[in-house]
């Protein structure tokens, strides 16, 4: 920790600007906790655009960014709290980059970002009750809520004109979250969920889920399962007994086993995965490779992109008062204007400071819905010939 | 029209199903039967040894199809059922002859020789992870391994007599029917599989000799008859029926070594239904688990808006939720025991 900021400061000083100022970027993380393991990937994200910005020398004036690291652990959320206290009256942080779990972030937010009018901006916090969260326009995360992807399958289901489905899901938060927010988008968007029936994972015989969806009846079956679990079981006995012909498959079901284990049986059905890629992505592994760490580890380029959009936020309002940038932060990441990816940053803080509009997409091609969260891409895939098929992008 | 298009769906979702599910928890029944009439034990490793019954008939079974032997259309796992059978057969003594036979001479009561089959169930279930991952190994080759716990199918030869989309070609009817060649494999198996056991227990000087020995111990030993060797062939004979019993639910579903242990509920629902002891009853019994638990959980609302149209139920028509499939055997085994306890073909009373 030391090392770092010894090694951050240094940098700062080798870059020999004649800097105004040291503005002080939090990232708040979970060092400890059951998801330890994603924080080194993350921080070194954030700390990536962090150091591109703060070597560039065209962020405010002249000023350089220095990250200050707390662990916000990931359940609890005393721990949370009082890491997110320290940033910011300690500290003095003008931004907090974080946190990771979701728990963890709805406990700092209420507790300590709305009370100082901090904004923060999470890269991992994905739980759908954030989006309905009261949170004073200072909350953004650039990770897409579970519920997206239900609402981005519902779309591609009533894109193939298929208004009335059959779902199971897998007994579980995610297959009940997923589920449940498909449900909802669905019948909003007018189609008809003829049943919805939990399947236990790691059964033998999944001929009884099978007869009571057949029975339900729907011209698809919608499947928000495990591939190598009990979805496997209920799509085998709905071919066989010729319940279903169309399947919609979310992530847990698109994977190469599926290839492997039903190959053109499955041919004419669907599905969907989150997949950041793209350009952005390309030149964020790119960058992260040159700095020395694997890119390709969960959320570190959301927390790359977490970390440049406060700070290109901060360049546009021309302050570091979080409530006066926490205003800049949808427009830089929605547009219109200049499409700005990973390592492109200096340029960035070069046209907003020519008074020009950008649009941030970076590593996670960063697009914002409802209060400020990411829309996430999706990747749509169908199956031709016994093949997953990219049909499109969504 | 209607009607034959409810007969279909009813064919298709329920009959089939339920039929070669009942056939299975039938051959399971008949095993955990034979053991409780000869042995007067629960034995509660009966599913595990159908586990490890239906791992070695896998083994057998990749090294028949690399020999490059097969049945045709037939899977070739039949072919290496016998010797799955007098491998499984062997082990069965081996366990006998280490632990049961203990237990039998300090004369250990009933609940002690569950206990210690319960015991024997956690070290089969082991093994049976054991022996499949590591002789994977060597037959497949490192590459194609498999795992203990993985879904491992082995089914060859032919899939369909009747394919569901074929079946729609044909007729134009409305609902789907397909008939898998496992299915009928499972009861063509089970029929000649019942009638040679019964043929052996009423006709053979063996099955008599076990029949004298279930009814009165005591008699059968003043008359002559060896008990170790009605044990034996106990074994011999609950090891074959589970092996089978094993390998046939395996090809008609998929093998993981974790499943059969969640098929001892219904097995055992099934023999105390039909009466414990009794083998018509453990067959009888596993059909009526088996039809229970599909009819009770099929949504029947296809089926009815076939028959009465003008009714168009709205609902599912669903007495229970598929989650709760278990509970159904539940169910029946509670009712049995407080209202029946001899079964419904007087067994034993447990």
């Amino acid at each position: 920790m030391k090392k770092l900021l010894l090694a951050t400061a240094t940098v700062a000083l080798s870059a020999g600007a004649t800097y105004a100022d040291d503005v002080k970027l939090g990232i708040l993380l979970g060092y400890t906790g059951p998801l330890e393991s994603l924080a080194p990937g993350m921080t070194a994200g954030a700390e990536m655009a962090i150091k591109e910005i703060s070597d560039s020398g065209k962020f405010m004036d002249g000023s350089t960014v220095t990250a200050v690291r707390a662990d916000s652990t990931c359940i609890d959320a005393g721990a949370a709290t009082s890491a997110g206290e320290r940033l910011i009256t300690v500290d003095g942080v003008k931004g907090i980059m974080g946190a990771m779990c979701s728990g963890a972030t709805t406990a700092v937010l209420q507790n300590v970002a709305m009370a100082n009018g901090m904004v923060m901006i999470s890269p991992s916090a994905t739980s759908p009750a954030l989006s309905q969260m009261e949170d004073d326009g200072l909350f953004f995360r650039t990770a897409p809520s579970d519920a997206r992807q239900g609402a981005v399958m519902a779309d591609i289901v009533m894109d193939h004109d298929i208004k009335s489905v059959a779902l199971t899901y897998t007994n579980n938060d995610y297959g009940k979250g997923l589920a449940d927010s498909f449900q909802r988008s669905f019948e909003e968007k007018g189609g008809e969920v003829t049943i919805v029936a939990a399947h236990e994972d790691g059964k033998g015989d999944y001929s009884a889920e099978v007869a009571a969806l057949a029975s339900a009846g729907g011209d698809a079956l919608v499947v928000a399962g495990y591939v190598d679990q009990g979805g496997s079981g209920i799509l085998r006995g709905a071919l066989d007994t010729g319940a279903f012909y169309t399947f919609v498959l979310p992530d847990g079901m698109v994977a190469s086993a599926l290839e492997e284990n039903f190959g053109d049986e499955l041919d004419g059905s669907f599905g969907q995965i989150p997949a950041a890629e793209g350009e952005g992505k390309d030149k964020f592994l790119a960058i992260a490779e040159e700095n020395g760490f694997d890119g390709s580890q969960v959320y570190a380029s959301e927390a790359y992109d977490a970390a440049a959009l406060m700070l290109l936020a901060m360049q546009a309002a021309g302050s570091t008062d979080p409530s006066v940038y926490k205003d800049k932060i949808m427009q830089i990441a929605n547009g219109p204007g200049e499409k700005i990816l990973p390592g492109e940053l200096g340029h960035a803080l070069d046209l907003i400071a020519a008074g020009d509009a950008i649009d941030y997409d970076g590593g996670s091609a960063v697009d914002f819905v409802g209060g400020g969260e990411s829309a996430g891409t999706f990747r749509e895939i169908e199956i031709t010939d016994g093949k997953i098929e990219t049909v499109q992008y969504r | 029209m209607d009607a034959i298009n409810a007969l279909v769906a009813l064919t298709n979702y329920v009959i089939i199903p339920a039929t070669s599910y009942g056939a299975q928890l039938a051959l399971g029944a008949l095993g955990v039967t034979l053991v409780y009439a000869i042995l007067r034990f629960s034995n509660f490793a009966h599913g595990d040894t159908m586990a490890f019954g239906t791992a070695i008939t896998i083994l057998m079974t990749w090294i028949i199809q690399q020999a490059g032997l097969s049945l045709g259309p037939l899977p070739t796992a039949l072919l290496a059922l016998p010797i799955g059978i007098v491998l499984t057969a062997g082990f069965a003594l081996l366990t006998d002859r280490i632990v049961y036979r203990h237990y039998r001479k300090i004369r250990a009561s009933p609940v002690v020789m569950v206990m210690v089959s319960v015991g024997v169930m956690f070290v089969m279930n082991a093994l049976t992870r054991i022996v499949i991952s590591v002789f994977s190994v060597p037959i497949l080759g490192a590459r194609e391994a498999v795992s203990g716990v993985d879904e491992i199918q082995f089914a060859d030869g032919a899939r369909f007599l009747i394919s569901a989309r074929d079946f729609r070609d044909w007729t134009g009817l409305a609902e789907p029917l397909a008939l898998r060649a496992t299915s009928v494999i499972t009861v063509v198996t089970t029929v000649i599989v019942v009638v040679a056991l019964f043929w052996f227990l009423n006709r053979t000087r063996a099955g008599k000799s076990m029949r004298a020995f279930s009814d009165n111990e005591d008699l059968a030993l003043l008359s002559g008859i060896n008990p170790a060797r009605v044990v034996a062939i106990t074994w011999i004979i609950a090891a074959a029926l589970a092996t089978i019993a094993g390998t046939l639910y395996g090809l008609d579903k998929s093998f993981k070594a974790f499943n059969y242990f969640q098929l001892l509920l219904p097995i055992f629902a099934a023999a105390i239904v039909g009466g414990i002891g009794n083998p018509v009853g453990a067959v009888v019994g596993g059909f009526i688990i088996a039809f229970s638990e599909v009819g009770i959980t099929y949504a029947w609302k296809k089926v009815m808006g076939y028959i009465l149209p003008a009714w168009e139920p709205s609902g599912l028509v669903q007495l229970l939720s598929t989650d709760y499939k278990f509970a159904v055997s539940f169910t029946i085994l509670i009712i049995v025991l407080i209202f029946r306890p001899t079964g419904l073909f007087k067994g034993k009373t447990i």
